[in-house]
């Protein structure tokens, strides 16, 4: 019924997810990081979409819409703390914010 | 052809984020970064989601990836903007974006020309997605929304430009 197989979709969706984790373990700069963690929402929601497209149903594009949704107010949150950060520290290196007050 | 134009996509796909965690420049991920996420649209077309994949260009390439570029824009202040603006736009780093850009654009040509629905898989149109999206997800929606609320409101308290500590006097 459908000209795509679903395990190759799911493979795809994985290796997306590795490499966005990858991203995230080895880069240290903090937008890098926060570019990452897109790809790897980005692969959860290719998921999704191959599971709703196998078996014909909306489901699959509403979770999309809600990943949707999740990565957009993430995104905001998370580059006003980096913001945040570069104005108290003048750097955006994840490695140097190892600090704590107290 | 289905099958090869989605292997050509996710190949797209594949080099396109490994080029993005590899750059060293945020400016040169963000634009394989929208290049992968350009590919994983036309993915979604190919899968027969034709509403998410609209969403996903709009939305994920279009309105996330300004955000990026806004705060890369605010975090290069100072005297040496302007020579590392002039090392960003050689042209030599426009070339692989452009060639994977290229390689989709053939691809949405083969799907246009050879009759719009080049057999993409059990298609799940719009008007399916609205009827369950506003029946039995109505909560979902609404958690969605809220979510949304909790983001801006979070986003614009911390990106105020003085953000005062408790005790122990002012941190600029």
């Amino acid at each position: 019924m459908n000209g795509i197989p679903m395990e190759q979709g799911l493979l795809l969706s994985a290796a997306l997810f590795v490499l966005g984790l990858i991203g995230v373990l080895v880069r240290r700069n903090l937008i890098m990081i926060l570019m990452s963690l897109e790809v790897m929402l980005n692969a959860t929601g290719l998921a999704f979409i191959v599971a709703g497209s196998r078996w014909g149903e909306a489901d699959g594009q509403i979770m999309f819409l809600l990943i949707l949704t999740l990565a957009a107010a993430e995104v905001g949150v998370g580059l006003g703390l980096v913001l945040q950060i570069f104005r108290r520290f003048h750097t955006l290196d994840a490695d140097s914010l190892n600090g704590m007050k107290g | 052809m289905t099958l090869t134009l989605f292997y050509i996509a996710s190949a797209v796909a594949v080099f396109a984020t490994v080029m993005m965690i590899t750059r060293l420049n945020a400016v040169h991920g963000l634009l394989y970064l929208i290049l992968s996420l350009l590919a994983v649209g036309v993915l979604f077309f190919l899968l027969g989601a034709h509403f998410a994949a609209v969403l996903e260009v709009i939305i994920y390439a279009g309105a996330i990836m300004v955000l990026f570029v806004f705060v890369i824009m605010m975090l290069n202040q100072g005297q040496k903007t302007i020579e590392q603006e002039r090392i960003w736009l050689q042209p030599g780093m426009w070339i692989g974006p452009s060639l994977l850009a290229l390689i989709l654009f053939v691809e949405m040509l083969v799907i246009v020309i050879s009759g719009g629905s080049a057999e993409t898989g059990h298609v799940v149109n719009a008007k399916q997605v609205g009827i369950a999206l506003y029946g039995p997800y109505l909560l979902a929606v609404e958690l969605a929304s809220m979510l949304l609320l909790a983001g801006l409101v979070g986003a614009y308290h911390l990106a105020k430009p003085i953000l005062k500590t408790t005790k122990t006097g002012e941190r600029s």
